[in-house]
């Protein structure tokens, strides 16, 4: 890869591995930008630092199309030969001029043009994304800006470029492609498709629902609606990582009926009506998908403690009880399934997963994997450029809630800690759970380093440790969010992203005090 | 890339011209004994180990740090050159504890397993050792630098790959040591990759010191549980417990990892796991969800009062208010195979498409 483009990414923290293979790029001449609210580790490593304000990414990616055009630098046969949709576009595009995106973003006009110059000078560059992207109200304009730069150089469908979200969790991709979403089947297949449904409902010899269902932050008020009576969680911890805590777990007393099946007495469980002790990853076979859509086994080392068993286990368990039999001896023979219901993994068995992980599609035996998309054109036609406007807050900031709020993950804590935090030797380095503060901002306030402060947000208030650090800007806090303790969840509050309903984490209105 | 014609003790080949004299000799799998080399790291030349007779050059030649150039001849063994290599050996073993009857690195150590190929039970060399205590307090890393031979594997891996730089060496000649600015507790990402490339038992894992050595543990192949690199590694397991992670080199992560992949395991068998069914008891009306003793709320279950208990409120709930009253959700912790069963259950079972994973969160 010639240009490492990370934006919305704290990929050192989050994920270290991808960071080292960064720096080793680095180290061989990649130029690294970085765009992000926070000076985070890898602007060590960074050849441009766009220190944005959160939320302003559409105008910061803009600015960049804006210079990539006006200097010439876009690809011109790709942009003919696969989009469609640019001249539009660019029409839009018009009123980004570095200068307007540096009054709304902060950011040095002149870095956005050293930014613009580096990534679409170069036809091997790759932009790397992750939730600093996707959790804001505008977060799929904010993927459509990057796939315009994408589709404005041409960086995709070839070795080291392409737009690369990094997963969060380690079977984010495989939940995904099996199907745990609420408007597809296994493998992207459509539930309003009735050909699709027609396939599952011979395949499971059952008719199906054609009716979309709800998704996971619509949950609370469906309860609270009296839609919703019963929820079963299968190893998640919503009660933490669901935005605006206090309204989630109000909403899920209302339940009749709350199964939680988890390996510890998570927050959530609390609530719970009934428990099923699981087993970890350790304790079990089967197999995950990586970032890369890469698939790799899963191998079983100990049994799972006393009476504990598997997911996969119960669920035959629970399904038979309720006269559906599910008579698989071994994760092997769900996964057979599995890949007779989805054409990319059709080629894909425990065999030839045992000499290694395998990245989707692999149609058939004989094919080895991809390892990257679209090298063979795109199958849905041409590609579209999508306009996306920057918009003002429509809540303007207040004096109230002076500040703007992002949280994340930091190095040694993964997610909402029900593993991280059962690891002593972690936890023992961890300290206190903090709020990041500018020093400037800190000598407003009368703060020093280590002192005991309150945020509140117009749902809730929290308390923390503050951590004086220039890592966040002028205006901006941060807090990460691994602890139960003071979760910052109760903070956030439900704005969404209107298409996918993701919450608004990056960008959340709160005030602080001394304590 | 330009190929060069090189030949290795009279095997002729041809090799990348950005190749070591080391690369092309591994590539035909011909031996040359290493410490300092690292497949991932720079060429240091520092163990000496490596060295070579090539024709035209006066005296023996580190083969990892000399480029490949075209007809280049290349002996890798020679009476003088194990002679060298013996006394190598024979000098970093002269300042290192006869400590193998309980170094965590017995039977997974290079220094080792070269005193055994040279035959070492003697040492000719006699005079000053270097004493350190390990007096480090971090939770990860033992750092028992007598045992260092100063290959600098540590230093590099840190400072070229994961970018930290934490440690590097101090002082000089018989002094020289790796150390961390003014010999402080290390503090720094804890990553654990000088762990896992010290070539001896200088370096080694706090968490399984005297658990079980590697030789001894049964090892199985699996992927990380934390984020979305999904890398692979290596649980060490002894008497029902995972006592130690490693990544093999070959992994598509190269055997890297971080710190919650290398060190954040012993969750695993932490007291806290849930091991038996649990059926509330205290109505949700009056419980206080946990700021007193969550355990009161709950009465320990056999797994079929458990099933009878769910399938008897979801079939009543499903019957009153239909499938579309009941949720599902998730998990990306959990395997293809588990979240394939959770989602054909909601809809082929419950009949309802409400359900969902953590992909927003």
């Amino acid at each position: 890869m010639e240009v490492i483009f990370i934006i919305g990414s704290n990929t050192k923290e989050t994920h270290p591995v991808v960071a080292n293979r960064m720096i080793m790029a680095h180290r061989k001449g990649a130029k690294i930008i970085v765009a992000d609210p926070r000076k985070v580790y890898m602007v060590r490593f960074a050849d441009v630092f766009l220190n944005l304000k959160p939320g302003t990414d559409i105008a910061l990616l803009n600015a960049i199309a804006h210079v990539i055009i006006k200097e010439g630098l876009h690809n011109k046969e790709f942009i003919t030969a696969y989009t469609e949709g640019f001249d539009e576009w660019v029409r839009t595009i018009e009123q980004y001029t570095p200068r307007y995106a540096q009054d709304i973003t902060g950011v040095d006009k002149e870095l956005i043009i050293k930014a613009a110059r580096i990534y679409g000078g170069s036809r091997r560059a790759g932009i790397f994304y992750t939730m600093g992207i996707t959790q804001h109200s505008t977060g799929t304009d904010n993927v459509c800006s990057i796939a315009n730069l994408v589709l404005l150089t041409g960086n995709i469908g070839r070795y080291a470029t392409g737009i690369n979200p990094l997963r969060g969790q380690n079977n984010v991709q495989g939940a995904s492609d099996c199907g745990c979403l609420p408007d597809m089947y296994p493998g992207y297949q459509r539930v309003v498709d009735s050909k699709a449904r027609k396939r599952f409902e011979s395949r499971w010899s059952v008719r199906l629902s054609d009716r979309v269902g709800i998704k996971s932050t619509e949950i609370p008020n469906a309860i609270f609606d009296g839609k919703v009576k019963a929820l079963y969680i299968m190893g998640e911890n919503p009660a933490l990582s669901e935005p605006n805590q206090d309204h989630f777990l109000s909403a899920i007393k209302h339940l009749d009926l709350l199964i939680v099946q988890d390996i510890f007495m998570t927050e959530t469980a609390r609530f719970a009506d009934v428990i099923l002790p699981s087993a970890c990853f350790a304790e079990k076979d089967g197999t995950f998908t990586n970032t890369e859509r890469r698939i790799q086994r899963v191998r079983k080392a100990i049994d799972p403690p006393f009476h504990a068993k598997t997911d996969l286990d119960i669920i035959i368990s629970l399904s038979e009880a309720m006269g559906y039999p599910m008579p698989y001896k071994t994760a092997r023979d769900v996964f057979e399934e599995y890949k007779s219901v989805w054409q990319a993994i059709a080629g894909i068995d425990y065999e030839k997963l045992n000499l290694g992980g395998i990245q989707w599609p692999c149609p058939d035996y004989n094919h080895a994997g991809t390892q990257y998309l679209y090298k063979d054109g795109f199958p849905k036609g041409r590609l579209r450029f999508t306009i996306t406007e920057y918009e003002r807050p429509s809540k303007p900031s207040s004096i109230d809630y002076p500040y703007i709020l992002t949280t994340g993950r930091d190095l040694f804590n993964y997610h909402y800690g029900s593993m991280t935090s059962k690891v002593n030797e972690i936890k023992s380095i961890t300290g206190n759970p903090y709020v990041e503060i500018n020093p400037h901002d800190a000598i407003e306030i009368g703060l020093s380093d280590g002192d005991m402060v309150k945020i509140s947000s117009a749902n809730a208030t929290v308390i923390l440790q503050a951590k004086i650090t220039e890592r966040v800007s002028k205006g901006v806090l941060f807090i990460p969010i691994h602890y139960s303790t003071s979760p910052v969840n109760k903070l956030t509050a439900d704005g969404f992203d209107n298409k996918t309903k993701t919450p608004q984490f990056k960008a959340c209105r709160v005030k602080i005090e001394r304590l | 890339m330009s190929l060069i014609r090189i030949k290795i003790n009279g095997i002729e080949t041809e090799v990348p011209s950005d190749f070591t004299v080391l690369d092309a000799a591994r590539q035909l799998k011909i031996p040359i004994p290493t410490l300092c080399n690292h497949p991932l790291l720079s060429p240091y030349g520092g163990c000496r180990l490596c060295v070579v007779e090539i024709k035209g050059i006066a005296r023996p030649i580190t083969a990892c740090t000399t480029p490949v150039s075209d007809g280049m001849e290349v002996i890798t063994s020679t009476p003088i050159l194990e002679q060298l290599r013996k006394t190598i050996v024979e000098l970093l073993l002269s300042d290192h504890p006869q400590d193998c009857l309980l170094c965590e690195a017995s039977g997974d150590c290079t220094l080792q397993e070269l005193a055994y190929f040279y035959g070492i039970r003697e040492n000719r060399f006699d005079g000053k050792r270097r004493m350190y205590e390990d007096n480090d307090k971090n939770p990860f890393i033992s750092r028992d630098m007598q045992k260092c031979i100063l290959c600098g594997r540590c230093v590099r891996i840190c400072d070229e790959i994961q970018g930290v730089h934490a440690i590097d060496y101090t002082k000089r000649g018989f002094d020289t040591k790796v150390s961390t600015a003014y010999d402080m507790d290390l503090d720094c990402e804890f990553c654990g990759q000088c762990v896992s490339v010290c070539p001896t038992g200088a370096l080694t894992g706090k968490q399984w010191s005297s658990k079980g050595r590697t030789k001894d543990t049964k090892t199985v192949d699996t992927v990380c549980p934390y984020c979305g690199v999904g890398c692979q590694i290596t649980l060490h397991v002894k008497d029902e417990d995972v006592i130690r992670v490693t990544s093999s080199p070959k992994s598509h992560n190269q055997g890297l990892l971080c710190i919650k992949g290398r060190f954040g395991y012993t969750f695993i068998r932490s007291p806290e796991r849930l091991k038996i069914p649990l059926i509330r008891v205290v109505d949700k009306k009056n419980d206080d969800f946990g700021n007193g003793n969550i355990k009161i709320s709950f009465k320990e279950a056999s797994w079929q009062e458990a099933i009878d208990y769910i399938i008897s409120n979801l079939k009543a709930i499903k019957d009153k208010h239909g499938p579309d009253a009941i949720c599902g959700l998730s998990s990306a912790r959990c395997t293809n195979e588990e979240n394939y069963l959770f989602q054909k259950f909601m809809r082929a079972v419950v009949g309802t498409n409400n359900v969902d994973h953590c992909a927003r969160l």
